[in-house]
């Protein structure tokens, strides 16, 4: 296999490398099927947020106990998921990880739509979203909640960037070839590749920004989910009154990036034809990578339950039991289960690390990342310091509503569409840096 | 019984007598808020009014709000800044609370809440298996470090110089993270329509009342801000009739009992009956003090769920 592989490299041509990324962009049948479905998913789901502002957030369902539920757990997940990009392109980038050059849009594509529908789900959740501007008019630095917006808004502009810039030569190509392109399309493409004619000294320039774009990007995508975390390890309550949630959320972050990645780098090898460029190496790779984030997941997880678990507070003591033993112990003990343990156990064996493998156990792991992040954020609501008396038997338990669960698949939707359309318009695989990194010599013509 | 064919007979007299000076009513309406706002604890005494189409309506004098005058901007300023020289407390005496939810009624009636929005909650604690069951009020505790107002992204929850925490409907975005921020469960939300919303939609916003409630905003205790301003006692204090509340200035040490009207010295009364705060461990630093249920007011034979044994 790995002979076979070497031998395809040494006769890849920049005509072929330049025709095997472009070919899905100009003629692909499902995806425009796949985007039809998404904007109708997307339009009814709109109609369900739509009752929502019309009627106020008791259609969903939260109480004055449970006030924050799927929304906010949805939102946690979409920061972690985002944070994928600064993993890949700029940790792995910086440190010169040279097996990353072909996943490394997808990862920043994935980075961009999950940010920015994150930006939106938190909207999505608030009582009065038509007063958003007050966060700039009377915004208050003391809040976490300010803190958020602007590492989120950051981030996602770093992240947009980060996905432009080492795009440049790849779209002066696109330019020059895709014919068939629309007349907005050809205008896009026109401006944002800048007149780049990959001179030696437009080059250095190019990737000096980059690089100066993938340091900066390392402490802002920490800050992201560290603040994300601060909204809960904040306040007082049981089971978000830790000092290690922070790391503990990033690393979690990981898990669920990598194996997001890998979903995605399956989904279009296969449907893009890119088995020469997105080789089993790379799942290999991203299967090693997701054991060593889940390993490092782990370990915080064995401090944020066994420590508190093992000196049994009476306030957490509810909490905790609750989660291991009681109605919320099949949800905690799976998101463990699935997420992390049986992913490390699996993956270190190299027939799991094969394609379809991995991208079955990602599945389960992004699954189990989403839930995760449901037992964060809820139970913790259910169990406050004061018993809960005199009110309706519905404000002791949570579930979510029909109108709550179609506005979380509408921020689903919508960032698979935003992946969709950005993998549509612009080459997913870099042309530009294979050819550099592989020594295949050509040219950008005016 | 006899209170309610009381009422009946007043109601027809009022209905007869409504007709001819309906327009009337509406001039002297300005005298009758006074009356009704110093009667908040009667419950259900009617007034007639005349609405502005003409039609002479009935409405219970509890219900009755003045007229504010002052534009929005005086209000605001007004109900942010609070009352100068004042620290407000109060104390909670646990031995005397025998669950008659007085002031939860009264506090939901001058609030406007509906039956499961509680500003003050009369809880059923047991602090561990062994030691003796009680009835804890729990109103906002105005904590002078309080977690809600530091996490306000927006400056709509604050602490004003008398110590009463408030949150400005008028700005509110929604967030509800000070709910989460809570320790007290002190603060609910306006999920749908708030209650009552559609008749007072034409008031100017006062933050002191919060009114007009505002959908899609947080609310909670206000200490009854809008009756302070009267020099007047929250609504609960003045509800109960058990003699669980005092309320006062610290400034002043001084904390009038809501049932009897007794003033006492409020650093004595924490003192000799060893007052303490709701989880002092926290570090909000409560403005709320309870006395402990100690040597109750009423017979007490450890089983708060017999009825009985408490009115």
């Amino acid at each position: 296999m790995n002979d076979n592989t070497k031998s395809k490299e040494t006769i890849l041509s920049f005509e072929k490398l330049k025709q095997d990324i472009l070919r899905p962009m100009q003629n692909h049948k499902g995806l425009e099927l796949w985007i039809v479905f998404l904007v109708t998913v997307i339009a009814v789901c709109t109609w369900a947020y739509y009752v929502q502002l019309r009627d106020g957030l008791g259609v969903t369902g939260m109480r004055d106990y449970v006030s924050w539920g799927l929304y906010i757990a949805n939102f946690v997940f979409f920061v972690a998921v985002s944070l994928v990009g600064m993993l890949i392109s700029s940790i792995l980038g910086l440190l010169k990880v040279d097996w990353i050059t072909p996943i490394s849009r997808i990862a920043e594509i994935i980075a961009v739509a999950f940010v920015a529908v994150a930006g939106l789900v938190i909207i999505l959740d608030m009582g009065r979203p038509d007063r958003v501007v007050n966060v700039l008019i009377h915004g208050r630095f003391q809040s976490p909640i300010l803190w958020d917006v602007t590492v989120i808004t950051t981030y996602l502009v770093i992240s947009t960037l980060l996905l432009i810039l080492p795009m440049i030569p790849d779209l002066a190509i696109c330019k020059k070839e895709m014919k068939n392109a629309s007349p907005i399309l050809k205008k896009v493409y026109n401006i944002l590749s800048f007149g780049y004619t990959n001179t030696p000294e437009q080059h250095k320039h190019l990737h000096k920004m980059i690089r100066t774009l993938m340091v900066l990007i390392v402490p802002v995508g920490l800050a992201i989910h560290t603040v994300t975390s601060w909204l809960f390890a904040a306040t007082l309550r049981n089971g978000w009154d830790t000092t290690i949630f922070g790391p503990y959320f990033v690393a979690g972050a990981f898990v669920a990036g990598s194996a997001a990645l890998v979903v995605a780098m399956y989904f279009f090898r296969v449907n893009y034809k890119l088995q020469d460029y997105i080789t089993d190496l790379h799942f290999d790779k991203m299967g090693k990578l997701m054991v060593a984030v889940c390993l490092v997941y782990l370990y915080f997880n064995v401090n944020e339950f066994l420590v508190p678990g093992y000196k049994m507070k009476s306030g957490d003591s509810v909490h905790l039991k609750e989660l291991f033993f009681g109605s919320w112990a099949i949800m905690f003990w799976s998101s463990q289960l699935f997420g992390n343990i049986l992913p490390i156990i699996l993956m270190v064996n190299k027939r799991f690390r094969k394609p379809m493998p991995i991208m079955i156990i990602s599945l389960f792991v992004i699954a189990s990342a989403w839930f995760k992040r449901y037992v964060i954020v809820i139970p913790t609501m259910l169990h406050p310091h004061l018993p809960v008396q005199n009110v309706p038997d519905h404000f002791k338990h949570y579930f979510p509503s029909s109108i709550e669960i179609s506005v979380t698949v509408l921020s689903f939707a919508l960032a698979l569409l935003i992946i969709t359309v950005l993998a549509k318009i612009f080459p997913v695989v870099p042309i530009c840096e294979i050819a550099d990194q592989k020594g295949i010599d050509y040219k950008i013509e005016e | 019984m006899t209170q309610k064919t009381s009422d009946k007979g007043r109601r027809n007299f009022l209905k007869s007598f409504g007709v001819t000076v309906g327009a009337a009513g509406v001039v002297s309406s300005f005298s009758l808020l006074g009356a009704a706002k110093a009667a908040a604890q009667e419950p259900e005494e009617m007034v007639n009014l005349l609405t502005a189409d003409g039609q002479l309506v009935q409405v219970d004098k509890n219900q009755l709000r003045p007229t504010v005058n002052e534009p929005l901007n005086e209000l605001q300023r007004r109900g942010r800044e609070g009352i100068a020289g004042k620290s407000f407390v109060m104390v909670i005496d646990l031995s005397k609370c025998r669950n008659a939810r007085k002031c939860m009624a009264a506090c939901q009636n001058h609030h406007q809440l509906r039956p499961e929005q509680h500003h003050i909650n009369v809880l059923q604690m047991q602090d561990s298996d062994h030691t003796a069951p009680y009835f804890m009020p729990k109103p906002c505790q105005h904590c002078d470090n309080p977690p809600c107002t530091k996490v306000c992204p927006v400056d709509a929850t604050f602490k004003r110089q008398d110590g009463i925490v408030l949150i400005d409907n008028e700005r509110c975005i929604g967030c509800r993270f000070c709910i989460a921020a809570c320790p007290y469960s002190a603060r609910i939300f306006q999920w749908t329509e708030p209650k009552d919303a559609e008749k007072y939609k034409d008031l100017t916003y006062n933050i002191e009342a919060n009114v007009p409630q505002k959908k899609g905003t947080v609310s909670k205790c206000l200490f009854s801000a809008d009756r302070l301003r009267e020099d007047k006692l929250p609504s609960c204090v003045s509800a109960c009739p058990n003699g669980v509340y005092y309320f006062g200035d610290r400034n002043e040490d001084a904390v009038t009992n809501g049932t009897s009207g007794e003033t006492v010295r409020f650093s004595k009364l924490i003192e000799d009956n060893a007052g303490y705060t709701l989880m002092e461990e926290l570090g909000t630093k409560p403005r709320v003090y309870y006395l402990p249920p100690k040597n109750r007011a009423f017979e007490f034979n450890g089983d708060l769920l017999n009825e009985e044994n408490l009115h």
